[in-house]
């Protein structure tokens, strides 16, 4: 297989970057070592579009952010992808604090970050009734938002692929050769190869730059920890809600979420393991004890699951993403150390590092590009006379698959047929929210196994949850 | 529109005997509506034996209880639709519901009866650390996936939760051939039946580990093994008890949540012990013409009080299909010292019947009294030799008792020990 781009790492930076590349008239393939795309850090995050106002002025973390911010809107209506402009409060509870408002407010001002505003209590209160009585003030950012970043990264490799990138998933990189025209990579799909290369591996962006002989850099995987909590909760908040960052970080946030569940988290620990998503006693017990104070009224008991995250994390006394051609090779295009704020970015590094390829090939865009990906049918947001009308051109979309988050087989369906379809259950999940709600798979967890595999023209033991030895069940009974 | 008497939300145990038991008490048009592709409920998938001892007085496997009622329902006239979800009750209720022959259907009933079961807690409702592997799921979906699908759901397996269906998947299991290394249980006693606790595991030989829990759990794909650790008094790990025990299969059996949605998009409010409706003697909740009966009611630990139950709905919503009804003024029953709630929560003071009083209490008693009063004024007291949280206990009143109670004041039941 040979291709002008392979990009490796099918997360929100490799996708966006895939998609965008597919613009040119260019044979892109997007590699990924996973069952399936968005299985590294656009997993799982905070989901937070970031206004732009943390990282330091003149960073490129700067520069992508409030970029990535300002295009993400238009990104996802295109994508059709759920994106909420809720706007950030960072909540000042001491005098000290408030102080740090300033600073944040300077700082995003020179990022070029638009229409902040320092809140007192009362404008506060005003604009949050939940908010706890020991907060003083808070800097108010209007254009941060919310967006479903697994969704985010589907919908553009859906969209990549329709217009022509090849996504291979279960296809790891695992050594590059050069021969000064194309790169041949070894990977567990066979020998592909390039001309140019992007290198978007997330926390193993270091591990694939060695394999151009570029070791200016190392990641620190750095683990966060998150409590989601039920819906029930979500009318407690409506807002982005962030602690005054101090030394330790930026702290324990809560959120709502796109689909109307609140997340509380993340914790901050540097970790051996790149690949140890496993959530600890000590990360969860640190997020309730710390979760609740902007809303008092919120109860972690309401917790429906936990999960971790990885961030990217370089050892670069800068801080900064690595962007751009790697030292060692012009034509391997480093995309490294996209720790937060990543998904923000990401539509601006997609953008940039497309344009980039494109300079470098001296590619054209292509006429025929359809930046749309269709939206898919989602029954739970559909009233009675839509539902009647989509069930009356296919009856498959009458059967409710999972009772919590009433998804139909219909839409089950169409994941798996999509483009970039699911191949396994969290796939399934991530695609349609079946398995997602309350119970957690409890009740449509065996009916998901079963469609899948029909659809996929397998016997049910050999469907897994994300790939791997990850099987649901074994072999028959006697 | 479809317009019926009666329309039934849930077609297991309570949902039939329900039914069945309004048309015995004359109403005409009645439709049961069932998500799953067969009538049943959960207990098609139960094919051990232990069902109807109380109501049958013979011992039945889950799917032959469920079939006795299945054949009943059939020699009626009464309508039934499967594969059927109800998604929404409106004000004035109309039931809207979907499946995918007849699509979106919309029904306006004198009177619905909400039958819907209970599920599972799922692993989130505890909070396990570790990794988000598979391997782990309830002990129901184990049961569904070894009964009704026949797959090995596991072949290493550790159970948390002493609940009856945990200790019915332990012998399960087993008997499929799996190793099942241990039950855990968080609390210092079993919620499970007794008879189960013997027949399950200690005729099987597998440990029940009190007083423990766990912890995390582990593996990259699949689950390797999980940390157990126990408890203090007040449930809370103790560190350095930690233990690893390998395995493949983490069975979840942590309690039943009733499945209470359409109920309260309806308005209706719930208790909080139960996380079933507020209703009255005849089961009907606070929104007239709205009866509610079996686990979604209140999670029961034998079917047999479930079909009990559940004629009580079916005679209620008969009633006042018929328009009798009571004059609207209740005495309002309520748990106190060591009982943790009451169903019925309220009783027309005008009641036509005499009426059994459910409950709980919450921990071990041994030869504890239960004591039933009207402010001091006590109405009865029964010596019980044991009493747990997993058995649901009953006290009658008689129907001229409640008519003399007086006004303002609650009826309680309580533990004396
Ligand atoms: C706890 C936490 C909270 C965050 N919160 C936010 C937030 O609120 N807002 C925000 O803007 N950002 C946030 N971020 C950052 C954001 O999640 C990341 O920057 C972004 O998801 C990175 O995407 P990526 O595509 O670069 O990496 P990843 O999503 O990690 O994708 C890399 C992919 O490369 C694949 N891969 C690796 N090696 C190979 C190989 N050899 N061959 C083939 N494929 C390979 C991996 O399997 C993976 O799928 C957060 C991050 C974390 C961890
Ligand atoms: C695994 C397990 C083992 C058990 N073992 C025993 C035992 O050994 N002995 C014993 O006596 N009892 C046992 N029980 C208890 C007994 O089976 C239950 O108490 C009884 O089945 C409850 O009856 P139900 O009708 O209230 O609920 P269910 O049987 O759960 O039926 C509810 C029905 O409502 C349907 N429904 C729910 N929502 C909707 C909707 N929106 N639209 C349409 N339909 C809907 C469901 O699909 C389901 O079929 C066991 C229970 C379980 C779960």
């Amino acid at each position: 297989m040979q291709f002008d781009v392979a990009v490796i790492g099918a997360g929100v930076t490799g996708a966006l970057t895939a998609r965008e590349l597919s613009r040119y008239s260019l044979k892109v393939a997007l590699l990924e070592k996973c069952s399936d795309v968005a299985m590294g850090a656009t997993r799982a995050n905070s989901a937070i579009v970031h206004a732009g106002f943390d990282a330091a002025n003149g960073t490129l973390k700067a520069k992508f952010n409030v970029e990535g911010t300002a295009l993400m809107p238009s990104v996802c209506e295109e994508l059709n992808v759920p994106y909420k402009n809720i706007g950030s409060l960072v909540v000042a509870y001491s005098e000290k604090e408030v102080e740090t408002l300033d600073i944040l407010y300077h700082r995003g001002y020179k990022n070029g970050v638009p229409d902040m505003k320092v809140l007192n209590r009362r404008e506060l209160k005003e604009l949050e009734p939940g908010i706890s009585d020991s907060a003083l003030a808070a800097l108010w950012a209007p254009t941060a938002g919310i967006v479903c970043p697994y969704e985010l990264t589907i919908a553009a490799c859906n969209n990549a692929a329709v217009n022509g990138t090849q996504v291979l998933r279960e296809c790891e990189v695992k050594s590059i050769a050069d021969d000064g025209e194309y790169f041949t990579l070894e990977t567990t799909k066979g020998e592909i190869r390039a001309k140019y290369i992007v290198n978007a591996a997330g926390v193993h962006s270091d591990d694939v730059a060695r394999m151009i002989g570029d070791d200016s850099f190392n990641i620190i995987p750095r683990k966060g920890e998150y409590y989601l909590l039920d819906k029930c909760e979500s009318e407690k908040l409506s807002h982005i809600l962030f602690k005054c960052p101090s030394e330790m970080g930026k702290g324990i946030l809560l959120t709502p979420t796109v689909d109307g569940n609140v997340l509380a988290g993340p914790t901050s620990v540097d970790i051996d393991d790149k690949d140890d998503v496993d959530t600890t006693q000590e990360g969860l017990a640190m997020v309730s004890a710390n979760a609740c104070k902007a809303i008092p009224s919120i109860s972690l008991r309401s917790a429906i699951t936990s999960f971790s995250g990885i961030r990217a994390h370089t050892d670069r006394e800068e801080n900064d993403f690595i962007i751009g051609p790697s030292e060692k090779n012009g034509r391997f295009i480093n995309a490294a150390g996209i720790e937060s704020p990543g998904l923000s970015s990401a539509p601006a590094i997609g953008k940039y590092l497309a344009d980039l390829v494109a300079k470098l090939t001296g590619a054209e865009k292509k006429q025929d590009f359809d930046p749309v990906r269709p939206a898919p049918v989602r029954f739970r947001e559909m009233d009675t006379e839509q539902r009647k009308a989509l069930i009356e051109k296919d009856k498959r979309y009458g059967r409710i698959i999972c009772r919590c988050e009433t998804v139909t087989e219909g839409e089950i369906l169409d994941a798996i047929h999509s483009p970039v379809g699911a191949v396994d259950m969290d796939g399934v999940k991530r695609r349609t929210r079946a398995g997602m709600g309350r119970c957690q798979s409890g009740f449509c967890g065996s009916k998901v196994v079963e469609i899948l595999a029909r659809e996929l023209g397998k016997d049910i033991n050999e469907i897994t949850k994300f790939g791997g030895k990850s099987c649901i069940v074994y072999e028959r009974t006697k | 529109m479809l317009n019926y008497d009666l329309a039934v939300i849930g077609g297991g145990p309570a949902g039939m005997a329900a039914a069945l038991e309004a048309k015995e008490n004359g109403v005409e048009k009645i439709i049961i509506l069932e998500r799953a592709a067969v009538l049943g409920g959960i207990l098609e998938q139960c094919i051990h034996a232990g069902f109807g001892l109380h109501y049958f007085k013979e011992e039945l496997s889950g799917p032959e209880y469920a079939h006795r009622f299945i054949e009943l329902v059939e020699k009626t006239d009464i309508d039934v639709k499967v594969d059927t979800m109800v998604l929404t009750i409106e004000d004035n209720n109309i039931i809207t519901a979907t499946n995918n022959t007849d699509g979106l259907i919309q029904i306006k009933a004198k009177a619905i009866i909400l039958a819907m079961g209970c599920r599972e807690r799922p692993r989130g409702a505890i909070n396990i650390a570790g990794s988000r592997c598979s391997g782990i799921m309830t002990a129901g979906t184990a049961q569904k996936y070894v009964n009704i699908d026949g797959y090995m759901p596991g072949h290493k397996i550790v159970i948390l939760g002493s609940g009856d269906i945990g200790l019915i998947m332990a012998r399960r299991m087993s008997l499929e051939g799996a190793k099942v290394q241990m039950v855990c249980e968080l609390q210092p006693y079993s919620n499970g039946l007794t008879r189960n606790i013997v027949q399950c595991l200690d005729d099987m030989g597998i440990p029940l580990k009190l007083s423990c829990t766990v912890v995390a759990a582990h593996g990259k794909e699949r689950l390797e093994g999980v940390t157990i650790a126990d408890v203090d008094e007040r449930l809370c790990p103790i560190p350095g008890t930690e233990k690893f025990v390998e395995c493949d299969t983490l069975l979840l059996s942590i309690g039943l949540i009733p499945e209470n949605e359409l109920t309260r998009m309806a308005g209706i409010s719930l208790d909080r012990i139960t996380n079933g409706a507020v209703v009255d003697e005849y089961r009907q909740t606070e929104r007239e013409g709205i009866f509610a009966c079996g686990n979604v009611l209140q999670v029961h630990d034998l079917v047999d009080y479930v079909t009990i139950e559940s004629k009580l709905a079916g005679k209620g919503a008969a009633k006042y299909i018929k328009g009798e009804s009571f004059g609207g003024d209740y005495v309002e029953t309520k748990g106190t010292d060591g009982v943790r709630y009451i169903v019925p929560q309220k009783i027309n003071r005008d009641t036509d019947c005499d009426v059994n009083l459910y409950f709980r209490v919450g921990s071990v008693y041994k030869g504890a009294k239960l004591v039933v009063k009207c402010g001091d004024n006590v109405i009865m007291t029964k010596k019980r030799p044991r009493m747990c949280p997993s058995e649901m206990e009953t006290v009658t009143i008689k129907k001229d008792i409640i008519s003399s109670l007086p006004d303002g004041e609650a009826l309680t039941v309580s533990v004396e020990e």
